[in-house]
């Protein structure tokens, strides 16, 4: 799966200092594949295999971007997610996982990721997501806009408790639809109308809604999709 | 008393058969008899004197036949029962009654030591009945009479349930009997008396069956959940073999050539992700399962990647058929000009139309200088959503890239239907 192309690389170029990324996946030769890719672009300030090693190291490094594998022994990358999420709020995750299943990507933007792509992503691409959510930006893949518009187009006529909350305005859902239709954010700025810095601003509000919707709804909507 | 019953030989080990050669009711004097060496009529004459206790002797043959197998191997020739002979035995234990009867008035101490050696008979019976699963087995499948083997088999849980009430009735049954004949019948008490020794009796046997009964439990347990283990590891070897170990084969071989080792991990990608992550649908049901079909085809056809977003489903018609094939057209149509690597195609059903859009970020073209022969957008695509009452739009330039949008509209009632499916 491919990421949002690298039109929007310029403001994190321009930063004097490299980004500092942490890597935590159960495979060591994909921990030495990404760390050799990735070399050239960013500096790669440690490395950890299990849930437990990963959660001291990251503490004790203090990373700008943490690479997250969803799926290891001991709870996966959700558990390093919420042991981390409180005490180290600056620390920005992107989840790296081979499973592009709905219940893990929708899992991990809910326990507070940044960001989903998956590990077929070209090196390229990848420095570029880093960038992206170290600036505090969110990437959307064009199957993670594909799964939350399916999850809130399941009910569409469901009462919702909380509108302000739950629900995607019109405008987010026409952003979503065209990044899962392929679309660059410049091109979705240019499509819409709006400038690039209001398409960040509609896709964060999305990730903003997914990580801060009630236990209830989360509920709902897996059982809807019969993840649970 | 008269003789030793045999109950000895019911908790020897088991070399004790029923004969089906000279047998009056089951063989099962005849089987004691050929096991202890005596006459069989010496046997049958002891049983009839049992009866004389408090009905012992039936108690006893009941229990015998129950719990012995009938001798293996002899089973196919089921000779003949010689029921003239049982006359004069049922004379005798006739006999034996009236003469107990007319002896000791009643039934007296004799008759409370036969319901005790009756007890610890049948108490006997069912622990070393117990002891050996495989054996039992075995008896069960050479029962002569089907119920008689599922009573003794424990084959299912309702079995086991019916097995449990039909004992405690037996037994409870049983107990009032004994209180009611041996207290005066206008004493309602004893009877109350007696339901309570009957359920402390059962809990008794309880006591004596549970370890056993919840050891066969959990290795029956065990062994399903083995099997399934074993089961699902057969299906994702056999997955594995199929698929996977054939593709690194393949992979091995084409080293060389970068597009159809791309080609063939891609194509191994897609079905594993299939396999472990998507629920199956049918393609010539679904619109979803039908469109990834779709794209797939031409994943494998032109080696590039069909990043696919589906939102929503519904089933298939004639014109969602046309969609598809709309779409796929759109798709190959990409792969073959546009010249890239990857193409995007999200679909979307919402209540009232379904929408595909084809992407690529690839050369483009200026759709105004189409030269009129190319039929291939004209009449696969547009022509093709226009006859099914929808419509394409092809927005294009050189170098931009091309983007198909598909717009069918569904009517509301199907949709609704669809939806409260």
């Amino acid at each position: 799966m491919a990421e949002q192309p690298t039109e929007h690389l310029d403001p994190a170029e321009a930063r004097p200092e490299r980004l500092r990324v942490f890597l935590v996946d159960d495979h060591a030769m994909f921990r030495a594949g990404v760390r050799a890719e990735l070399g050239a672009h960013v500096e790669v300030v440690g490395e950890a295999s299990t849930v437990a090693e990963a959660i001291t190291r990251i503490a004790s490094v203090g990373p700008d971007v943490v690479l997250l594998d969803v799926h290891m022994p001991d709870g996966g990358g959700r558990a390093v997610l919420e042991a981390m999420r409180r005490t180290h709020p600056q620390v920005k995750f992107l989840a790296l996982s081979v499973s592009d299943a709905a219940e893990d990507v929708i899992g991990l933007i809910r326990a507070g990721a940044r960001g989903y792509v998956t590990k077929t992503i070209s090196p390229d691409e990848l420095a570029a997501a880093i960038r992206r959510v170290a600036d505090g930006d969110a990437v959307f893949s064009p199957r993670l806009a594909g799964f939350v518009l399916d999850a809130f187009a399941a009910r569409p006529d469901a009462p919702v408790a909380d509108p302000e909350l739950d629900q995607l305005t019109n405008r987010e859902r026409e952003v979503l639809r065209l990044l899962a239709r392929g679309y660059a954010y410049k091109e979705i700025a240019k499509e819409l109308f709006i400038s690039i810095k209001t398409v960040e601003t509609h896709v964060s509000n999305v990730l903003r809604k997914l990580q801060m919707s009630n236990r209830y709804e989360l509920s709902r909507w897996a059982a809807d999709r019969r993840l649970v | 008393m008269t003789r030793e019953p045999p109950i000895s030989t019911v908790t020897s080990p088991p070399r004790l058969y029923r004969a089906p050669e000279h047998r009056m009711a089951a063989g099962v004097a005849a089987g004691i008899a050929d096991h202890l060496g005596i006459s069989v009529l010496r046997v049958r004459v002891a049983f009839m004197v049992l009866l004389g206790l408090s009905g012992l002797g039936l108690l006893l043959y009941a229990a015998f036949w129950a719990v012995v197998p009938l001798r293996p191997g002899d089973t196919a020739v089921p000779p003949r029962r010689d029921v003239a002979q049982l006359l004069p035995f049922v004379g005798i234990g006739l006999g034996v009654l009236l003469i107990q009867v007319m002896v000791f008035d009643s039934v007296g101490a004799a008759g409370t030591a036969g319901w005790l050696v009756a007890i610890i008979a049948v108490g006997a019976g069912v622990i070393w009945h117990q002891s050996a699963p495989e054996r039992r087995r075995q008896w069960g499948e050479a029962m002569p009479v089907p119920w008689l083997g599922a009573v003794v088999e424990e084959s299912d849980r309702r079995a086991f349930v019916l097995r449990f009430i039909g004992g405690g009735v037996l037994v409870a049954v049983g107990i009032i009997g004994v209180a009611a004949v041996y207290s005066p019948a206008q004493n309602f008490d004893a009877v109350i008396n007696g339901v309570i020794f009957a359920l402390v009796g059962l809990a008794g046997v309880g006591v004596v069956a549970a370890p056993v009964l919840w050891r066969t439990y959990s290795q029956l347990r065990s062994e399903r959940e083995g099997r399934i283990r074993e089961q699902e590891r057969a299906e994702l070897a056999a997955m594995v073999h199929d698929q996977v170990l054939h593709t690194l084969a393949l992979i091995q071989r084409n080293a060389g050539d970068v597009k159809t080792v791309q080609r063939l991990a891609r194509g191994q990608e897609r079905s594993l992700r299939n396999w472990l992550y998507k629920p199956t649908a049918s393609p010539s049901e679904r619109f979803a399962a039908a469109l990834e079909q779709a794209a797939a085809e031409v994943e494998d056809t032109f080696a590039i990647s069909v990043e696919t977003v589906v939102v929503g489903d519904r089933e298939t018609d004639e014109k969602v058929g046309a969609l598809v094939a709309a779409a796929r057209e759109a798709l190959v149509n990409a792969a073959r000009h546009a010249d890239v690597q990857t193409v995007s195609l999200y679909a979307e059903v919402e209540p009232d139309q379904v929408s595909v859009f084809v992407r690529d970020r690839g050369k483009g073209f200026d759709p105004d200088t189409v030269e009129d022969h190319r039929h291939g957008v004209s009449g696969s695509i547009i022509g093709r959503m226009k006859r099914h009452g929808g419509r394409a739009e092809i927005r294009s330039g050189p170098g931009e890239g091309t983007e198909v949008r598909l717009i069918l509209p569904i009517s509301r009632d199907s949709s609704a239907a669809e939806r409260n499916r």
